[in-house]
């Protein structure tokens, strides 16, 4: 057992994967000679060579499109994007290329490729370094979509990602890269598909997934203090999304508040909120309620706390639901 | 009031380079004459030369095959070639087995040098598949329509060359059009800094749909590459055996290890952009008879004929071999069976996913609940 902070697990995971398969290469900005910006690459290049941890040329829609040329090629490239808000400019060559080419190919052409994406605020960053862009991804067949919470997590769902033959986005909350737990870096590998009971409650069921994952589990902490069973569940695979854990817990509460940092509208949240209706709908007790961000770009740092889902805003909507 | 002259900025510019120069590289007039230039040169026989002339009237006739098909209903659109068979044949034949091409939609005539059936191609075109064929069996990538998108590709793959040893190069089809793509201006810097073993083939064919080349540049394409850090040519792309010989030595520059090139084949996109465009609408007749002179496969035909090398029995063989493709074309397009509505899901994933699976289940119910009403 190790205690590693996320990001260390992360750097963890890809050494592993890199030791495993001399096909994986790590291309990004930065990633190679400082170890990227958070450092979640670091030393990765001494150790592999320029040739396996690749600084790129500041462009990312060149990054995953030729990390596709190398996919073709039979590489398993691991690209990061510096920042969730950096993603946009890749988004064509994500969406319209990464995300068809087994599809366009008739299954003849994998694209085992995973993109890293540090994301979600509370850090105090300047505009485009804040954001939660999951729902783009999410909604976009082909691709995969997953997100950890925890060391052990990242540490195991890294390496399973970039074992999958499929795409996967890999959105990594950046404001818990300094989390520490004590990780098992010879355990095996939890099911990377499965979403997880973070904690067992049975009055009202909380769903989320990474950076909030932290924030609801100190809010069912403080609800407990009050006599409040909260269950919280962490997604971790946000496309295709485990409903079968989903579906248990509310069937058990009936009370479901789901909670991410993204603007509500038109996200992930609506269509979990959407699937528990049509699947629950006997089970619930009143409507699933919906806490996240607001419909403004990312605001400021000095307000971003406003912003944000914290304790407050998710045990509120709790007390709601259960007030139904 | 008279009207007013239109503002400094509205007025034409003058076109941005003539076709012709000492950077034009050119082996096989429009008369049919060979003739010499300082860098390039082709060693090639008669026998050669009389395959080239038979590749260029077979991509061709697929190319009329096709349209006619869709003319008829059996075809939801078609990327007419007309006028571009000799870039496409020029570059098709350079490329060897070690070699990968990633072309647009519109590489029909590369697509058949690299072995692949120009029935597969149809369903793309028919709406049986999205392409379908095996890239890496033919060495030929996937139909690509986002413009420019596959030069990264292209780029990519030079650069897992680069990695596993491979020794061949990748080369990336696209248009004028495409070059004002920030994805084309990226693998420019991409494989210039990485020194990557891939060739940019630019069909300038001067109309990107409806928009002239000069909305596209001002200065000659080939001459962007100066700029990246590599070289850059251009070529009579109707002239099969000048495109040849330039794409021949810019693979051999990238498989050498020295880097890429941007070949600028210039040529004329003599059809309409699709079976679905109007060219009447934005260009004028006129340009069309000036290019018609310059055909690609007509000159072949004239160097053939006054040298002796191409008789009655040789053309008529060729005609017969068009025929042939053309008749095979047109039933296998034809047998090109809608698929079954489930197989949409097909293909999503690799390693599937649990989402589909349910989506699946439900479409499949969906349509047996119609089951009885048919009978």
């Amino acid at each position: 057992m190790a205690t590693i902070t996320l990001g260390k697990a992360i750097n963890e995971g890809l050494r592993k994967a890199m030791e495993d398969d001399p096909k994986v290469v790590i291309m990004g900005e930065d990633v190679g000679r400082l170890g990227g910006v958070f450092r979640v690459t670091d030393a990765l290049q001494k150790d592999f060579g320029e040739d396996r941890v690749i600084d790129t040329p500041l462009a990312e829609s060149g990054i995953i499109g030729t990390a596709i040329g190398l996919a073709i090629r039979g590489f398993r490239p691991v690209c990061e994007i510096q920042f969730d808000g950096f993603v946009f400019p890749a988004f064509d060559q994500i969406v319209s290329q990464v995300a068809h080419m087994h599809y366009r190919s008739a299954g003849n052409v994998k694209v085992p490729i995973t993109i890293r994406i540090p994301y979600g605020g509370g850090i105090g960053a300047v505009e485009h370094h804040s954001e939660s862009p999951e729902s783009y991804f999410t909604h976009t067949p082909g691709l995969k979509v997953v997100t950890c919470s925890n060391p052990a997590d990242a540490y195991s769902m890294i390496r399973q990602s970039i074992a999958c033959d499929d795409p996967v986005i890999f959105f990594e909350p950046k404001r818990r890269y300094w989390d520490k737990a004590e990780v098992d870096l010879t355990a095996e590998l939890s099911p990377l598909w499965k979403a997880r009971v973070a904690r067992e409650g049975s009055l009202a069921t909380v769903i989320t997934y990474g950076p909030s994952v932290r924030t609801c589990l100190e809010a069912a902490a403080a609800a407990e203090t009050e006599g409040q069973d909260i269950e919280v569940i962490d997604l971790r695979a946000l496309s295709p999304i485990d409903w079968d854990t989903v579906f248990a817990s509310v069937s058990k509460t009936g009370h479901v508040v789901v909670v991410a940092e993204a603007p509500v509208f038109g996200s992930l949240a609506g269509e979990i909120a959407a699937r528990i209706s049509e699947r629950c709908f006997y089970s619930l007790e009143a409507p699933v309620l919906r806490v996240g961000g607001y419909s403004t770009p990312y605001p400021t740092s000095r307000v971003e706390e406003d912003y944000l889902p914290d304790l407050d805003r998710i045990l509120d909507a709790v007390d709601r639901s259960l007030a139904f | 009031m008279p009207p007013m002259a239109p503002p400094e900025t509205a007025t034409a510019l003058p076109p941005p380079q003539p076709s012709e120069g000492p950077d034009f590289v050119q082996l096989l007039t429009p008369e049919g004459e060979r003739v010499t230039h300082a860098q390039y040169s082709l060693d090639i026989t008669d026998e050669e030369i009389r395959d080239l002339y038979r590749d260029l009237v077979l991509v061709r006739r697929i190319d009329s095959e096709a349209t006619a098909l869709q003319r008829q209903g059996e075809l939801g659109l078609w990327a007419n070639l007309l006028g571009q068979e000799a870039a496409q044949v020029g570059a098709g034949r350079a490329l060897t087995d070690r070699d990968f091409a990633f072309p647009t939609y519109r590489e029909h005539g590369v697509a058949y040098c690299k072995g692949v059936d120009p029935v597969t191609l149809m369903g793309l075109f028919r709406g049986t598949s999205q392409g379908g064929w095996d890239p890496q069996a033919n060495g030929f990538g996937l139909y690509t329509i986002v413009i420019g998108s596959q030069t990264l590709h292209a780029t990519g793959y030079a650069m897992g060359l680069q990695r596993d040893g491979g020794d061949g190069a990748a080369m990336a089809f696209f248009g004028d059009g495409a070059s004002s793509q920030g994805d084309v201006n990226e693998a420019f810097v991409w494989a210039s800094v990485f020194n990557a073993p891939v060739v940019f083939f630019c069909q300038n064919n001067q109309w990107a749909i409806s928009e002239p080349l000069e909305r596209q540049t001002r200065i000659p394409l080939y001459q962007r590459a100066q700029g990246f850090g590599f070289p850059g040519v251009r070529v009579d792309g109707n002239d099969v055996l000048a495109v040849l010989a330039v794409a021949r030595a810019a693979l051999a520059r990238a498989r050498e290890g020295s880097g890429p090139t941007l070949v600028e084949a210039y040529t004329y996109r003599m059809g309409a952009h699709t079976t679905s465009d109007d060219p009447t609408r934005y260009r004028v007749a006129a340009d069309l008879e000036i290019w018609k002179l310059k055909d690609p496969i007509e000159r072949v035909k004239a160097y053939l004929s006054r040298t002796g090398a191409g008789d009655a029995a040789f053309f008529a063989s060729v005609e017969a071999a068009a025929d042939e493709v053309a008749a095979h074309l047109r039933a296998g397009t034809l047998a090109l069976a809608d698929p079954d509505p489930i197989s949409i899901f097909d293909h999503v994933y690799a390693g599937g996913s649990t989402l589909l699976d349910e989506e699946r289940e439900q479409m499949s119910a969906y349509l047996a609940s119609f089951a009885d009403a048919r009978h």
